[in-house]
């Protein structure tokens, strides 16, 4: 990464940390000098992060709730219309249509499609997935699924400056500071 | 272990002002990282798997053989006769079910109540549910002996404009085993997402980086991302949670609907549930010990880990040798001479001989785990393994065939033997889950790498620094983290 950037805009600027409580210190100060678009990038979920970025909780349950909601309601309709509408028939001397015998399937379709509605519904909030990304052509950064810990703002941040966030960054006390550019120069 | 001074820390010994450290060898992340990603991508191939993944498919190849045999020839291949209708198929699904209940225990119950030592061990039971979930699922498939309208199990419009009978327990299993094989899968795949991008991350090889970076989604370590996707793992083990348990309690629900005596009983659920858990946790040690073993991961996988596992494993056991007596009790005190003569059957009559297997692998030998020498003895704990992994087959086999070969009109009673196909079919699906088990030691990260580095007292953001007491993460207080895993 040499520092002309020739080959497309700047992404933004990336530091680097050696452990969590290192990075926990510089994420607090990053947080109260007003930033918003940045990030923290970690091998693992750090504990206690969510308040020193300042991130608010998810939508996501919700979402599932929908979900739950759905398939428990697509089990009822589905038992009720296939066995006692369109094609009833008297088994066992059971009704055709009964709430005991027609709760398994319930329950399953209903932790089913929650199921469905958490996994998918965290892949689209998180935007994932994304093979291509400007911190992939950063050879440092391939450890942040590793052994470091990496706070990156990006250029298009309202308080971004080339080189005031520079000199921010490098006042945090990581190891050092490199740019990332929107696209890979190789 | 003799009281002399030695260099190893011993993670087993029980001090309360003191807590267990779960990962050994003075690792940090980097270690770590090394440790789990270089037996996919660094390490030469043994010879050894090579040899046992030859062993092993040529046993799946039997297995489907043996189906195509079954499929050409028809159910008359197997043992089965006129009262016992149910025969191997039915055990070995229900045997292959609940070896997998240890991996979704694992992965949801044990993450929802806090178990930090699940990490090391949770990637590898979660595999381990999904190939015992395939091997289950292929049982109730080829014993429906007309497999060409197997698509009836289904909600599928078909020509006869006809439905499948959602009143039947029998439909209640397509449903809870299929929803349970989709959830396994959906979990196993999230938590390994993380780990994928390890290895794409590490990989040299333009192939390895290509189908890794794929796997991998994209996934950076935003902890924007991590954010949502905490929520969405504790979600996921809370759905995970109530299904693991639904789903043996409906395998069950096929026989206690019925009416014969020996199956219609309303203990069953609890039963089986306490029996599927105490199978696969067995399964588990029986493959985690020769792995720990050979990939060098004794400092991830310690002795304390299994020494849990054991612990579970005496009191699912107990759970299930209580029931046992339960259903003794119950025939007795219920009045009923069908039920009596049932049991009294089972513990003396032609079966004996499974039942007193079964009485012995499930409930007497489990109970050598009260003794710390044994629960903590490598070797002693994976015989026990293989004898639990035994007993609670024959415990399947028991249940089914013995009630179905003495039924209410003794004119018809039978025994009941199985064919050659019966057992080639079996030993076929051993083969087709240790193919899966080597498949995936080679080519997956065997532990969940992200999720061991949350539990290491390096992970704590605030090391050195006064915190509250009983924090999810990184539970050991500084003053006493002056173990070998201490930081570096």
């Amino acid at each position: 990464m040499s520092a002309d950037n020739k080959q497309g805009a700047l992404y933004g600027l990336l530091t680097e940390f050696e452990s969590p409580s290192l990075l926990m210190k510089a994420v607090e100060k990053v947080r109260d000098a007003g930033y918003s678009k940045w990030d923290v990038h970690t091998p693992f979920p750090v504990h206690g992060m969510d308040d020193a970025m300042g991130i608010r909780g998810t939508q996501l349950p919700f979402i599932v709730l929908v979900g739950g909601l759905t398939g428990l309601s697509l089990a009822t309709l589905m038992q009720w219309w296939m066995n006692a509408v369109d094609y009833p028939f008297v088994i066992s001397g059971k009704p055709l249509f009964g709430i005991p015998a027609n709760v398994p399937i319930m329950f399953e379709l209903t932790v089913l499609f929650s199921a469905f509605a958490s996994f998918f519904g965290m892949w689209i909030l998180n935007n994932l997935p994304k093979w291509y990304h400007p911190l992939f052509t950063n050879r440092r950064f391939r450890r942040a699924t590793q052994d470091r810990f990496f706070i990156v703002i990006e250029a298009c941040d309202p308080k971004f400056h080339p080189e005031r966030t520079r000199e921010f960054l490098v006042s945090l006390g990581g190891n050092v500071v490199e740019q990332v550019n929107e696209s890979a120069e190789d | 272990m003799n009281a002399s001074v030695t260099d190893t820390y011993d993670n087993t010994v029980d001090d309360p002002t003191r807590p267990q450290e779960l990962i050994l060898g003075g690792q940090d992340f980097t270690t770590i990282t090394e440790t789990v990603s270089d037996i996919v991508l660094e390490r030469k191939t043994p010879l050894a798997w090579y040899v046992a993944f030859m062993f092993t498919s040529g046993l799946t190849g039997i297995l489907f053989l043996m189906i195509g045999y079954l499929f050409i020839t028809g159910v008359g291949v197997w043992g089965l006769n006129n009262p016992v209708g149910w025969g191997w198929a039915i055990v070995n699904f229900v045997f292959w079910v609940g070896i997998g209940h240890a991996g979704t225990l694992i992965s949801a119950i044990l993450f929802l109540l806090r178990q930090k030592w699940r990490t090391s061990i949770n990637r590898f039971a979660e595999a381990m549910t999904i190939f015992a979930v395939i091997c289950a699922g292929i049982f109730p498939g080829i014993h429906v002996g007309r497999v060409w309208v197997v698509y009836w199990l289904f909600p599928i419009p078909n020509y006869q404009a006809m439905w499948p009978n959602f009143r039947s327990p029998l439909l209640w299993d397509v449903f809870a085993v299929g929803t349970y094989a989709t959830v396994s899968l959906l979990f196993w795949y999230m938590g390994m997402v993380p780990d994928l991008a390890t290895l794409r991350d590490r990989a040299r090889g333009r192939i390895q980086q290509l189908v890794y970076g794929v796997l991998a989604l994209g996934w950076r370590g935003s902890h924007r991302h991590w954010h949502r996707y905490e929520k969405a793992y504790l979600l996921l083990a809370g759905l995970a949670t109530p299904l693991v348990l639904s789903v043996h309690s409906v395998v069950s629900f096929d026989f206690a609907t019925a009416q014969l005596p020996g199956w219609h009983t309303t203990i069953f659920p609890p039963y089986f549930v306490a029996g599927a858990v105490f199978s696969g946790f067995a399964m588990v040690g029986t493959l985690l010990i020769p792995a720990r073993q050979w990939f060098g991961l004794k400092n991830i996988i310690t002795v304390h880990h299994l020494e849990n596992m054991n612990k579970i494993i005496l009191a699912t056991g107990s759970m299930v040798g209580f029931a046992y007596a339960t259903e003794f009790f119950i025939a007795w005190y219920s009045g009923n001479p069908n039920e009596s003569f049932a049991f009294v059957n089972r513990a003396f009559g032609p079966y004996a001989w499974a039942y007193w297997i079964m009485v012995t692998c499930n409930v007497v030998t489990p109970q050598l785990f009260w003794f710390k020498k044994i629960r903590t003895n490598i070797a002693i704990m994976w015989v026990m393994y293989i004898f639990v992994n035994i007993g609670m087959w024959f415990e399947r086999f028991v249940i089914t065939v013995s009630s179905l070969s003495r039924d209410f009109l003794p004119s018809s009673w039978a025994y009941y033997k199985p064919t050659l196909v019966d057992i080639l079919t079996f030993m076929g699906s051993w083969g087709l889950f240790f193919t899966l088990v080597l498949l995936f030691i080679r080519f997956l990260p065997m532990v969940a790498m992200a999720e061991v580095k949350t539990v290491m007292p390096i992970a704590d953001a605030h090391s050195g620094e006064r915190r509250s007491v009983g924090d999810y993460h990184g539970d050991i207080p500084a003053h006493v983290r002056k173990g070998p895993g201490g930081g570096k």
